[in-house]
């Protein structure tokens, strides 16, 4: 039926998650990891934040699980098509998020229209039967095409899905919450029934904030139920200049961004983290090359680099084009192309935190001890230095994760991100460029990518900084304790 | 009163931490009277400075004053705002901290930093004030004030960034000066410096000072009165004299006891048992009760009230039901659980050396310029030669910054030599490299001074115990072989178990993280690292020097029962001259790289001949059996001890190179550095007093 393709970036997001996964594991058994995590867990902001992002990744993982369809030949299709002969696929490849918005994507319009409209956004010229020529605003082919006449039912028409949607929200909503607190509910005794949990949740007694997520899951419904149901008729977010739904582009846009954010990380890592650690421990002549290295690479502007490197790419790419059967994975290749001359330009910055602080636990009682064990210096990079720097690692890549969400919207900006045919919210605010200078203006493409990444770095940034709380010792994170009081009154 | 400067009553300070608040000051009264030092006596732990920073509310953020109140004159503290506390910070209480190198901004001129406070309380015209502020520079013994008020602290020793510490406090002219272990980062040559001029400063403006400190001898050579503080309470107050005279509670007496001396030689010393109990729950009874070698049934009910000791003498009070419901303490004969009795003297003096050192030395280039070129060296070791005979103790004795660090780092070739030998057993260890030299990381280790910067953090006990046995294969088995590995796990966790038994861990020890031990527990579990791969030779870095009195005793008593039971030697580097007598067999004294002075522990510290080594001693402030004896005297000794700084070993001084401290230098210690002088077979010392050669 279809062919499961995967491409080089969905290979590194899996393998992402399954690092991300195999962490988790790891800190649930040590205790000093747990421990900050807990603290974290136990910041409303952060799990508020955490919410809209497991939202984001969602949408983003739907959308990184590619696949080619078989093609069916017309009529019946077991009938006539000959034995042991392979399927043919279709060239397209599409995400599991694709056909999950196929009722967004397919129905396109012929140019510019409103969020909501059901007419154009420009006058036409257009032959109507009884009038002749008329220049008016032309019913849109899509947009409101359920309803006879546009005028006067469409606002009632828009109130009712919206408040039909909200209900629905509530209901879904409801047992949603249901389900979680059944799933989350603790073992004490102070929780014996689902009521005692629900009624302490309610009333914000619990250790972690369920409260608080319930509340954000709460907004999360009701803003996707009643979208969901205006789209099946409408543009929610409008149509852009060919026509293509404005909330399906930013829908899209998501995993461009998350890719960029997550796998320069994981190119960078390794460089920032090795050399880092490498420099700082062994100082002398190891150290001034590393240091060289990186205040050169430092000195040249990045985005002359970057810029350079796409299009040595791009000449490459079009000189070669039989390693690409599909434009999907031309544009992911370059998509990847992109993280990595991201990655290698941006590892100085935590490189040079590193150095710092393995030039100081260097000097530390414990290495020192395991030189006069003899141990090798591997092993005390490995076993005394490292895992000593970590806190500092996971809040820069928490902390850099928005920071190269932002830097892909300015090179596509700049016109040498990811490929034109591969949708980003760097390409959506390329293409208002010019629909700002149009009159009247158009909007909406600008609009929503700046709300989408305003809300997906947002909870990324305070997700980072309730992090980096955790991991610092000197700052408190939880909540004035309450006993505290208590006892002082006692 | 009307002498009554400051009066606290119940004051609680406690900590919001999880999972329970700590109670680090629990209901505390105590009345400082003016002109009078007043000092705060405990373990680390005990909230001595919680109780100072609660006085001018400088609480950390997760800190609270939860209750009580104190009166300074007629004002109430805790009532003021915080606007009107700032006024009262600096110019009616003034604070010096333990560690001047952190106190002062590095980026500014030590006058300008003098000059803020002033500004801070009142008015003076930029003449005025440029005289204000070499006058307190002056007044606290900067030499060339006038010129040194430009200069930036990084200029300044230690000694003297705490004299400008103290001018600092003295800008406000207050009335009451809190110095909190004023002294303690200090070498004792320097803080005996420091302890005069307070001592002085008090003498001419009738100031109080509210000293805090872990050091009885300090309290003896300072303090008017002494509140002895325990788990967030004050369990004994007294006069100096009656402190000194018969301290009466348990706690008290127990850290007298702790104190390592030479009469506790080739016996154990007394130690408290157990720790300082967690400050998060409430107490029942006496909170000393656990450790008490008296407590009985009446100490679980209910705490004793603080009671004076005898009808008569309203001064002296203590918390402790023996006395103040029996009216008597038992007497102190009764024989003190925890201690072993006799821990042998160690090894015969004449046996055969284990470890000779000729010559050693350590030059780190200093580079300048483009080229990196070297324009000069620190000689942090010169030229040192020493034997240890195996099962002896040769203590390593000189103040911070003389190279002993360095010399013990060398020997282990942690650090590699520039010159001379180090030879173990026969073998060179300077001209060994790589696989040759792991050979015999084995026989010598090291245990550093700081037991929270020794051990990883993120690093179990039990791994930690077994990295040496990896590194170096001690169990028995090639550990690189992999049809071994099985069989050396179980070899492994057999020698874990043992050595958590022999430095007194419980087994279970090796499944937690070192930040779930206390500093002393810790530095048993440094002591087991290092016997783990069976050495000959343990370089002790200070051991002791970052733990209380009582936990010392514990672990000084550890190393002398390894040392009988195993026949180690140790190398003990150390400034604590106490410490010395109590476990060395050997001194050798250190002076800028080189050693001055070495002989057995008799004959150096009973009849010390170079003039450094009887400054050393006479600058330790000691807990005098005449306790009435006029505070401060030190004698001419002491006197010429206390001149002067180390110099920058850069730029050594010509000649003898103590000389420019020296009161009697004449003019061959400035020409030339004297040789060896043989006073006894073992006892030799470089000083020109004495005829060379013999």
């Amino acid at each position: 039926m279809f062919l499961p393709i995967i491409l080089w970036t969905d290979a590194l997001i899996f393998v992402l998650l399954a690092v991300i996964a195999a962490f988790a594991f790891y800190a649930r058994q040590h205790e000093h990891l747990r421990a900050p995590w807990r603290r974290v867990a136990q910041t409303p902001a952060a799990v508020s934040a955490a919410v809209v992002l497991l939202a984001f990744v969602a949408v983003g993982f739907l959308d990184s699980l590619h696949f080619r369809q078989a093609i069916e030949p017309a009529g019946n299709a077991e009938a006539k098509r000959p034995a042991g002969a392979a399927t043919a696929y279709a060239p397209e490849v599409k995400s599991v998020l694709d056909v999950a918005l196929a009722h967004l994507s397919s129905r396109t319009e012929r140019t510019y229209s409103a969020p909501l409209a059901t007419h154009a956004y420009a006058k036409e010229t257009m032959e109507v039967p009884g009038r002749g020529q008329v220049r008016d605003y032309p019913r849109l082919r899509n947009g409101g095409a359920h309803l006879k006449d546009a005028e006067t039912e469409w606002g009632w028409d828009i109130l009712l899905t919206v408040f039909k949607g909200m209900g629905l929200a509530l209901f879904a909503w409801s047992i949603a919450a249901f389900l979680l607190l059944i799933a989350v509910k603790p073992t004490a005794p102070a929780y014996a029934s689902i009521g005692a949990f629900s009624d302490a949740v309610w009333r914000g007694k619990t250790v972690v904030p369920w409260r608080t997520v319930l509340i954000t899951l709460g907004l999360i419904f009701l803003i996707v139920v009643p979208a969901t149901l205006l789209a099946r008729g409408y543009h929610v977010l409008g149509t852009d200049k060919v026509g293509q739904d404005v909330l399906f582009l930013s829908l899209k846009s998501i995993r461009t961004a998350l890719v960029i954010g997550t796998l320069t990380t994981l190119v960078m890592l390794p460089f920032a983290v090795l050399f880092g650690i490498m420099a700082g421990y062994f100082c002398g002549w190891i150290d001034d090359i590393i240091q060289y290295l990186y205040t050169t690479l430092n000195s040249i502007p990045g985005v002359l680099l970057i810029a350079a490197a796409v299009l040595v790419l791009q000449v490459q790419m079009e000189a070669s084009p039989e390693l690409f059967p599909t434009t999907a994975q031309r544009a992911d290749f370059r998509l990847l192309f992109l993280c990595i001359i991201l990655g290698v330009t941006s590892w100085t910055g935590l490189c040079r935190l590193l150095r710092g602080e393995a030039l100081k636990l260097r000097e530390l009682e414990y290495v020192q001890a395991a030189q006069a064990f003899g141990v090798s210096h591997w092993n005390i990079m490995l076993r005394h230095i490292l895992p000593n720097v970590m806190h500092i690692v996971l809040i820069s890549v928490v902390m850099d994760f928005s920071g190269l969400v932002l830097a892909e919207a300015v090179l596509s900006y700049v016109g040498v991100g990811v490929d034109p045919s591969m949708i980003s919210f760097g390409t959506m605010i390329n293409a208002a460029r010019l629909e700002m200078g149009r009159e009247p203006m158009v909007w909406w493409s600008l609009a929503s990518a700046f709300m989408f990444m305003l809300v997906l770095v947002l909870a990324a940034n305070l997700f980072a900084d309730a992090v980096r709380d955790a991991f610092d010792p000197r700052v408190r994170v939880s909540p004035r304790n309450r006993h505290m009081a208590e006892a002082a009154a006692a | 009163m009307s002498d009554t400067l400051l009066n606290i009553s119940g004051l609680k300070t406690w900590i919001d931490v999880e999972p329970a608040p700590v109670r680090a000051v629990d209901g505390i009264d105590l009345e400082i009277r003016r002109g009078e030092t007043f000092a705060v006596v405990g373990e680390s732990g005990c909230g001595k400075s919680m109780t100072a920073l609660s006085i001018l509310r400088l609480l950390p953020e997760t800190a609270e004053i939860v209750a009580g109140n104190a009166q300074l004159g007629a004002t109430e503290l805790f009532e003021l705002t915080e606007r009107d506390m700032r006024d009262v910070r600096g110019r009616r209480i003034a604070m010096i901290f333990q560690e001047p190198t952190t106190s002062l901004n590095p980026v500014l001129t030590v006058g300008a930093q003098v000059e803020e406070v002033l500004r801070r309380h009142g008015r003076l015209s930029p003449q005025a004030m440029r005289k204000r502020i070499v006058e307190l520079l002056d007044q606290v013994g900067i030499p060339d004030a006038e010129r040194r008020a430009g200069e930036y602290p990084f200029q300044f020793s230690g000694g003297m960034k705490q004299r400008v510490m103290v001018a600092m406090a003295l800008a406000g002219d207050p009335d009451l000066l809190i110095a909190d272990e004023p002294t303690t980062a200090l070498d004792v040559t320097i803080q005996a410096q420091v302890l005069d001029l307070l001592r002085k400063l008090q003498r001419e403006r009738g100031m109080s000072i509210l000293l805090i400190t872990h050091d009885l001898g300090i309290v003896a050579s300072m303090a008017h009165r002494v509140a002895v503080m325990y788990a967030g309470r004050i369990v004994e107050v007294a006069d100096r004299q009656q402190f000194f005279a018969s301290p009466q509670h348990p706690y008290s007496r127990k850290l007298f006891e702790a104190l390592p001396g030479a009469e506790g030689r080739g016996g154990a010393l007394a130690v408290i048992r157990g720790q300082v109990p967690p400050l998060t729950a409430a107490f029942h009874g006496c909170r000393f009760a656990d450790r008490c070698d008296f407590a009985y049934e009446r100490c679980g009910q209910g705490e004793p009230a603080l009671m004076p000791v005898a009808p008569d003498t309203s001064g002296h009070r203590v918390r402790c039901v023996h006395v103040t419901e029996k009216g008597r303490f038992p007497a102190r004969s009764r024989p003190v659980a925890v201690t072993t009795g006799t821990l042998g003297t160690g090894a015969p003096a004449d046996a055969a050396p284990l470890l000779i050192v000729r010559d050693l030395k350590v030059h780190f280039p200093i580079r300048k310029g483009l080229l990196k070129r070297t324009v000069a060296y620190v000689k942090a070791v010169d030229g040192i030669s020493l034997d240890i005979a195996a099962g002896r103790t040769l203590a390593l004795v000189g103040e911070s910054g003389c190279g002993k660090t360095t010399a013990g780092k060398a020997i282990l070739q942690l650090i590699r030599p520039t010159a001379g030998s180090v030879n173990f057993q026969g073998a060179e260890l300077t001209a060994l490299r790589g696989e040759a030299l792991r050979g015999y990381r084995s026989d010598i280790q090291i245990i550093f001074q700081d037991p929270y910067a020794s051990l990883n953090p993120r690093m179990r006990v039990g791994d930690i115990l077994s990295e040496g046995l990896l590194a170096l294969g001690v169990a028995g088995h090639a550990m690189n072989q992999p049809g071994v590995r099985d069989l050396a796990r179980d070899a492994i966790q057999k020698r874990v178990d043992e050595l958590l038994d022999q430095v007194g861990l419980p087994k279970d020890a090796q499944r937690r993280y070192p930040h779930e031990f206390s500093g002393g527990q810790r530095q048993r579990i440094a002591i087991a690292r290092a016997l783990a791969v069976k050495p000959r030779l343990i370089v002790c870095d200070e051991p002791t020097s970052a733990l209380d009195v009582s936990v010392q005793a514990q672990i000084l008593n550890l190393l002398k029962s390894l040392q009988s039971e195993l026949g180690l030697s140790y190398l003990f580097i150390t400034h604590n001259l106490a410490v010395v007598e109590f476990l060395a067999h050997e001194v050798a004294v250190m002076y800028l790289g080189r050693i001055i002075e070495r002989g057995t522990v008799d004959e150096v510290l009973r009849s010390p001949a170079h003039p450094y080594t009887q400054a050393l001693l006479a600058a330790v402030p000691r807990i005098d059996k005449d306790v009435n004896r006029e505070m401060g005297s030190g004698g001419t000794t002491a006197e010429a001890a206390k001149q002067g700084e180390l110099p920058s070993p850069v730029n050594t001084p010509a000649g003898c190179h103590f000389h420019p401290r020296c009161a009697s230098a004449k003019d061959e210690c400035r020409r030339e550095y004297p040789g060896s002088s043989t006073l006894t077979r073992s006892h030799v010392v470089n000083c020109w007093k004495y005829p060379i050669g013999k």
